[in-house]
């Protein structure tokens, strides 16, 4: 039964019932209806928990800014921590009170009410140290947290994220947004509306107000109307709160009703010409003790249950305020049946507009409430002259109480905007703007509707350079305040609450001034006052407004804590979108992956996102097995490996030459057309930064190919030289990585495999040495056949076309089936290497490394004057004498593997490292265990026995030349 | 200095609390010091603390632009640990993080050590080999790392629900820190300031340093201040982000660039994660905290910055590397977010030393710098009383710079 | 994510931008200048509150390198001050 339902008016459809649960009974309410209004209509009083004393608490509010009642939604809808008030009812809704077992009613963490003498604000602090802190951390931690984690993603739809430019953003679809956005759309400008309610209206819902004398939700039904007839209005989304404001005037809205049912939720990008903030103005409470029993709640609130809802959060009222918004407040109520038993007003003048809304009602002013009665539901309020003289008990079973307005200076303040403190309406206020932005209506301190029309209308006039135009009549109704900060009488006792939801009371506030932590942000953090769900929306005006007054400064003095985004919480699954990690990086594949696929080859991320094949293992052969195997048939008999992710330039221009001997550390330019010139490049700082080959195609025309990790960074290397250090030079440079594929064939019998694959290429030892390269047809392809090495074998990487990369690479398993052809993978490319000492960027560069340390000084040009790199290098080297340099190690057991990353120790003791293992391999040529290390002095130091430290041994090797394979080249020149 | 237990707790509850001393003195601003410390954050609150403490300074002021404890101390994610890779780097952070476990007793206030474990996540071959290479060294210096498979990475934080074999970026395994932990910052700000204030360091909150003065001999020779000029024979810089504001009044050029990094919070949820998650491969980490919200950190704004607010698309980003591990945090949702400004040297190693100003002491470059807080006041107190520096911090001098001797440190998380 | 003008292809955003790093100085020559001069030409830039000189790669764009003066508080996109280059 919805006992408190009034029998007619408010924005809901009493054709729709909705069954829901709450804490595990069954309720009914209507559609249109929220959590929290259909609970109200219930008369379920009691809704929730407090995070730290348990206290019994109920509904306060009516929007996001509700404190108190905390909901986990389950069923469908799952989803952790939501304020009653933003859940929309729904057929079936399940729903349960978050950090209270087994329910509100009987809460065994009540048990901490007890104790509320020894747990001030930071007690924890003080206490938990003996014998140490994780002796308790268990039982805070799961005392702590709100609601219950989510344990599976939504399964029924999917998020999204799309862009959206506007000439024209309207924040709030209130008057002063309506109206704006009226003017806006009506110059023909791209106008986009978003709105945190459901519909549009958004203070005019709650209240009973005429607009060109008419009922105003008539007004707003007109302005909708008008607005969708607009091409130009692109968007009017509601249900949609825009929760950050970033820099360049790029706003993020959180859709959550999108009309599509797949898409739980859409996340907006809008650039916006203009933003208009209409986003209206938050009640604050008064600060009284046991100001937080259920009943006690903010009179908008209650206010708009009434005539939204068409609820009555209770039969008898007391109105507690400092302020004149709350006189129409228990005019609506008294209206609706509603009886109100006092109007108590702090202040001592009540202005006669207020008096004269409030009608019969008893005004007591120069009045404060000094205590409630009941415990799990207000049953009475104690009243009293301000210094608390003459207190008397009036029986009530609601207590509604406004504080004061605060505009909603969430996103102005994210913009960046200055805020100041505005005597008159005891807040703070937008001052001045630092983006393209403006606040209008309450959102700027208007708190009436007439003037929340007229800025909106002014905004959007000025914003599109448009008329202002006639605006329809509205009541003019007039606000005046005298900020009450705390009731401060006699006879008022038990905890006044300035933040609801952290359990933060003026005596918790005090205590960390009377210790020091006297700024606002120790006074938050120290209290963890507006730290909670709502993030302070009601209660951090008072607590600047106890510091204050407790320091004895003004207001203005205390400042405000940071704005941060959001402005209500949102998922994590919206502002991810529908990108997922596939979408993000995707991979980057060669024409041959599903071959290598086919093949049963063990694919991996290879870097630069490149997915290349590891190892081809075959049948039950373990990885040692298959890199040996791969390993065997290069040294042995021919391999052949897709080299297609190297990055490769085409530098065309009269300028390469000499551009190639600036980024290289050797000598480009003497290059003859058909050579190709195995090269380092540096940082400007003397790091490594790639090594690759450059071949010249032609008088001005070259190409160079780079490591497949660096290949991005090394064209931007390139881009950045030639535009902004050599612009007149004349380069010009192309990425063709994807433009070539390679197969490259290596093994002693890679020649008879070229015979069986056809070319017209002479690729004899004369007529195709080593470094060179030659165009023409291989296995009837056209085709680039350049004799480079990675391994140390005779090789032809057979350049072709990506269109003809899986035919050259099929043919070439085929003609070489007869020779024991093997494709080969990373693990033996590494193998292979290793075995030649040949350099590897992720294993012997980390960054400290010279080409002089790894034995390359022939590769640092002495002829030329200048290179990038070349002084650094030099510099260091001359302030650090001791080096750590490439060598070769040889277990002492043969058997031995050394973890690569390994250190090198004196002795292999617990001293500071003098080395470490980069690569260690089974060597097929050696049957045995090598490896490469860094090592000081290491060159000088060949011969020695080192000593790698493991955690309970150490390991003997010996020290050599880094090379463990034809040390004469003799193999790959053949 | 009033004794903090809970047999005072008790006591006091007896009057309602209104008996506690304030945490530190309000002192007036005197003319002249003999150190002052500019910056009241971690590092140079902790610097003054051991200042007095170790080296017997007396006279020392911390001179602070805003509220003591609003450095980078307040806007961090307060991960502890000392997996680094290099001997330059190691034993430093071993020392931080046993100080970090003292420091509850030492301060007589509870900063909440929680010495929870930091598992990496692994997703690329690359990054497992890096990690690796660290585990023996890291043993060298008393710090632990293991490696672990995948099932036992998924056992121990079961949220960690995707990266399945066929994933874009599969878990490959896992790499355990049992030193690793988290505390509760604040607690470190306030806990070293009432620690310095008890043995006399004055602490001057709202006081900006305009200018840094040098005498005709060109040392330093105090601080310009709203209220007048401070003297001093030495000045020690421990300002993140602002140092060479300060350091170009006196025309001395650092090489730091300041950037912002940002943090943000979930909503408070019952306990699901009790380590903390590094994932240096999709780059995010994060820890959940006692509260119950989820503290997540990812890559830095590009670009130099002194705005405190995260650019939209590193934010997606990184929440989008996250889902990918943890889809269930679809349902979850952001609560708050913010940023720090870190100034990065050339090799994004910290640096600590008297500058060519004589009697200019500076303590920057700190990129993750929470974690080093003890044994970075330790070191820095160390160097201003010594006037040399300490050995943990001898690597880390200017003096490297001059013949381009850089630390380099990459990835120990997904900043770098 | 600001909108960041490129010359050729206007205001783009800056998700289809590389950061290029602060504007240096021109390169010294290597065989003129100092030690001290060469370092500080590799790892001091100037670090302003305020206006920054710097550059951006349109690498998902046209490919073009620009150079923005950027308000490092704010991320405005600012006028450089009256002496620059």
């Amino acid at each position: 039964m919805q006992v408190r339902r009034l029998p007619t008016g408010g924005r809901i459809d009493r054709s729709q019932s909705l069954a829901f649960r709450f804490n595990g009974k069954e309720y009914q309410g209507f559609s249109g209806d929220t959590l929290a209004s259909a609970l109200l209509a219930n008369n379920v009083r009691l809704t929730a928990r407090s995070f730290k004393y348990h206290r019994p608490r109920g509904i306060v509010g009516s929007g996001p800014e509700e404190p108190a009642t905390l909901v986990e939604l389950e069923g469908r809808r799952a989803s952790a921590n939501q304020a009653a008030t933003t859940v929309r009812l729904e057929e079936g809704m399940a729903a349960r009170s978050v950090n209270c077992w087994p329910s509100p009613g009987l809460d065994m963490g009540a048990v901490n009410q007890l104790f509320a003498g020894l747990i001030p604000a930071g007690f924890y602090y003080k206490t938990f140290k003996w014998p140490g802190w994780h002796l308790y951390e268990p039982a805070i931690r799961k005392a702590a947290g709100l609601a219950g984690a989510p344990v599976a993603p939504p399964l029924d739809g999917h998020f999204e994220a799309v862009h959206a430019h506007a000439d024209v953003l309207i924040v709030g679809a209130g008057p002063a947004g309506l109206m704006a956005a009226l003017v806006a759309g009506r110059t023909g400008c791209r106008v986009f509306l978003a709105d945190e309610r459901t519909e549009a209206g958004g203070s005019l819902l709650d209240r009973r107000l005429e607009i060109a004398g008419k009922p105003a939700l008539e007004w707003v039904a007109e302005s909708v109307a008008e607005l969708k007839s607009m091409p130009n209005v692109t968007h009017l989304l509601q249900d949609a709160s825009v929760w950050a404001y970033r820099e360049h005037n790029l706003l993020m809205v959180n859709e959550r009703s999108p009309a599509n049912s797949n898409v739980l939720e859409r996340n907006w990008r809008i650039r916006a010409g203009q933003v208009i903030l209409a986003t209206g103005a938050i009640e604050r409470g008064l600060v009284f003790p046991d100001n937080d029993r259920p009943g006690v709640m903010l009179a908008s609130a209650a206010q708009a249950y009434v005539n939204r809802f068409a609820v009555k959060p209770g039969e008898r009222a007391v109105v507690f305020a400092n302020n004149d918004s709350a006189y129409a407040v228990a005019a609506d109520l008294h209206a609706s049946g509603i009886d109100i038993a006092a109007i108590v007003d702090s202040r001592d003048a009540v202005p006669e507009d207020a008096r004269d809304l409030a009608g019969e009602i008893p005004i007591k002013s120069g009045s404060v409430v000094i205590g409630i009665r009941g415990k799990r539901a207000v049953k009475g309020a104690t009243v009293a002259e301000r210094d608390g003289r003459g207190a008397e008990k009036v029986d009530c079973d609601l207590l509604l109480h406004s504080g004061g307005w605060n505009p909603t200076a969430h996103l102005f303040s994210q913009s960046r905007g200055s805020l100041r403190y505005d005597d008159t309406l005891a807040t703070f206020v937008p001052d001045k703007a630092a983006q393209a932005c403006v606040s209008v209506g309450g959102a700027v301190g208007e708190f009436s509707p007439a003037s929340a029309l007229r800025t909106g209308a002014e905004a959007a006039a000025s914003a599109t350079g448009s008329e202002m135009p006639d605006l329809p009549a509205v009541t003019e109704g007039h606000y005046s305040i005298a900020p009450l900060w705390r009731v401060d009488a006699r006879g008022a006792k038990g905890k006044a609450f300035l933040d609801i939801q952290n359990d933060v009371t003026v005596d918790d506030v005090h205590l960390a001034l009377r210790e020091g932590y006297d700024n606002v942000e120790h006074v938050k953090r120290y209290t963890t006052g507006g730290m909670g769900f709502d993030q302070g929306k009601t209660g951090n005006i008072n607590i600047i407004g106890t510091i204050a007054l407790q320091k004895g400064v003004p207001i203005q003095d205390v400042g405000t804590t940071t704005f941060r985004p959001p402005y209500t919480p949102v998922s994590f699954g919206a502002i991810g979108g529908i990108r997922e990690e596939s979408v993000v990086l995707p991979y980057r594949h060669t024409p041959i992956t599903r071959w290598n696929l086919d093949r049963g080859a063990f694919m991996y991320e290879a870097g630069a996102r490149w997915r290349r094949p590891g190892y081809f293992p075959r049948d039950d052969e373990t990885f040692q097995e298959a890199v040996n195997r791969e390993c065997r048939a290069v040294r042995e008999d021919v391999g052949v490996y897709d080299g297609s992710p190297l990055g490769k330039f085409e530098l065309k221009g009269g300028d390469v030459g000499r551009f190639l001997d600036h980024i290289y550390t050797n000598l480009m330019s003497t290059l003859k057309p058909g050579q190709c010139r195995y090269g380092l490049m540096l940082t400007e700082d003397g790091l490594i930064l790639d090594d690759g080959v450059a071949m010249r195609l032609g008088k001005h025309r070259w190409m160079v190919s780079t490591s497949t990790a660096h290949a991005d960074t090394v064209h931007g290397h390139m881009e950045e030289l030639l535009q902004t250090q050599f612009p007149e030079w004349n380069v010009y440079v192309t990425p063709v990585t994807s433009q070539w594929n390679n197969a490259t064939v290596c093994g002693p019998k890679a020649r008879e495999v070229m015979a069986a694959l056809g070319s017209d290429i002479d690729l004899s030892h004369k007529g195709l040495p080593f470094m060179s390269f030659a165009d023409g047809q291989v296995a009837g392809l056209p085709a680039r056949v350049v004799r480079v090495s990675f391994t140390g074998e005779l090789s032809f990487e057979i350049n072709v076309a990506p269109r003809h990369m899986r035919d050259l690479w099929e043919r070439t398993m085929e003609a070489g089936e007869p020779f024991g052809i093997e494709p080969v993978g990373s693990e033996a490319s590494h193998v292979l290497r290793v075995e030649k000492g040949f350099l590897s960027l992720g294993h012997e560069v980390d960054g400290t490394v010279d080409a002089h340390d790894l034995g390359m000084s022939w590769i640092m040009s002495k002829k030329k004057r200048d290179f990038v790199g070349k002084r650094s290098v030099e510099l260091r080297r001359r302030g650090n004498e001791i080096r750590r340099e490439l060598v070769g190690l040889l277990p002492a057991n043969p058997n031995e593997q050394i973890p690569e990353g390994a250190p090198l120790t004196p002795g292999g003791e617990r001293r500071p490292t003098e080395g470490l293992v980069t690569a260690c391999v089974w060597s097929v040529v050696l049957d045995r265990w090598v490896a490469l290390a860094l090592l000081e002095n290491g060159k000088s130091r060949h011969g020695e026995t080192v000593h790698v430290r493991l955690k309970n041994a150490t390991i003997a090797a010996d020290v050599m030349e880094p090379v463990f394979h034809d040390p004469d080249g003799l193999r790959m020149r053949s | 200095m009033q004794n903090y237990s809970i047999f005072a707790l008790v006591r006091h509850a007896l009057n309602g609390h209104t008996t506690w001393a304030p945490a530190w003195r309000s002192p007036p601003l005197k003319e002249s010091y003999d150190v002052v410390v500019i910056g009241a954050g971690g590092h140079g609150l902790a610097t003054a603390y051991y200042l007095v403490k170790e080296f017997g300074v007396a006279n020392v002021a911390v001179l602070e632009r805003g509220w003591l404890g609003g450095g980078n101390v307040a806007r961090n994610t307060v991960t502890v640990r000392s997996n680094y890779m290099r001997d330059a780097s190691i034993p430093f952070y071993v020392k931080s993080v046993a100080l970090y476990e003292g420091l509850a007793d030492e301060l007589n206030f509870n900063m909440m050590h929680s010495k929870r474990t930091m598992i990496d996540v692994v997703q690329t071959f690359p990054k497992m080999r890096e990690l690796r290479r660290r585990q023996l060294t890291m043993d060298i210096y008393g710090s632990t790392y293991v490696q672990i498979s995948t099932e036992e990475v998924r056992r121990r934080i079961p949220a960690l629900t995707g990266g399945g074999p066929d994933a874009r970026l599969p878990v490959i395994g896992g790499m355990v820190h049992t030193d690793a932990g988290v505390n509760r910052h604040d607690a470190v700000a306030w806990g070293y300031a009432r620690g310095a204030d008890a043995r006399g360091v004055e602490l001057h909150q709202q006081m900006p340093v305009i200018n840094l003065l040098r005498g005709s001999d060109g040392a330093i020779k105090g601080v310009e201040t709203p209220r007048g000029v401070v003297r001093a024979p030495k000045v020690a810089v421990a300002v993140s982000g602002h140092t060479t504001t300060l350091t170009e009044t006196v025309g001395l050029r650092l090489p730091l660039r300041t950037m912002n990094l940002t943090a943000f919070v979930s909503e408070p949820v019952k306990p699901l994660v009790d380590v903390v998650v590094n994932c240096p491969d999709s780059g995010f980490y994060f820890s959940q905290s006692d509260k119950g919200e989820m503290v997540i950190g990812g890559a830095p704004d590009m670009g130099q910055s002194f705005r405190r607010d995260i650019k939209q698309h590193v934010f997606e980003d990184t929440v989008t590397a996250m889902l990918s591990l943890f889809p269930s945090f679809r349902k979850l949702k952001l609560l708050r977010q913010w940023g720090g400004h870190l100034d990065i040297a050339p090799d994004a190693s910290p640096i600590m030393d008297e500058t060519d100003v004589p009697g200019l002491f500076v303590t920057a470059g700190w990129w993750g710098g929470y974690k080093a807080i003890p044994a970075g006041g330790l070191t820095f107190a160390h160097l201003i009383a010594k006037g040399a520096l300490h050995p943990l911090m001898e690597p880390f001098s200017l003096k490297r710079f001059k013949h381009l001797d850089y630390v380099m440190e990459s990835g120990t998380t997904t900043a770098r | 994510m600001m909108l960041i003008p490129c010359p050729f292809c206007g205001n783009r955003s800056e998700s289809e931008f590389a950061y290029g790093g602060p504007v240096k100085p021109d390169r010294p020559d290597s065989h003129v200048t100092d030690d001290e001069g060469w370092v500080a030409f590799l790892t001091t830039v100037p670090n302003p509150v305020g206006p920054v000189h710097e550059h951006w790669w349109h690498v998902k764009g046209c490919g073009a390198w620009l150079t923005i003066w950027r308000d490092t508080r704010t991320h405005d996109i600012v006028e450089g001050p009256p002496d620059a280059g």
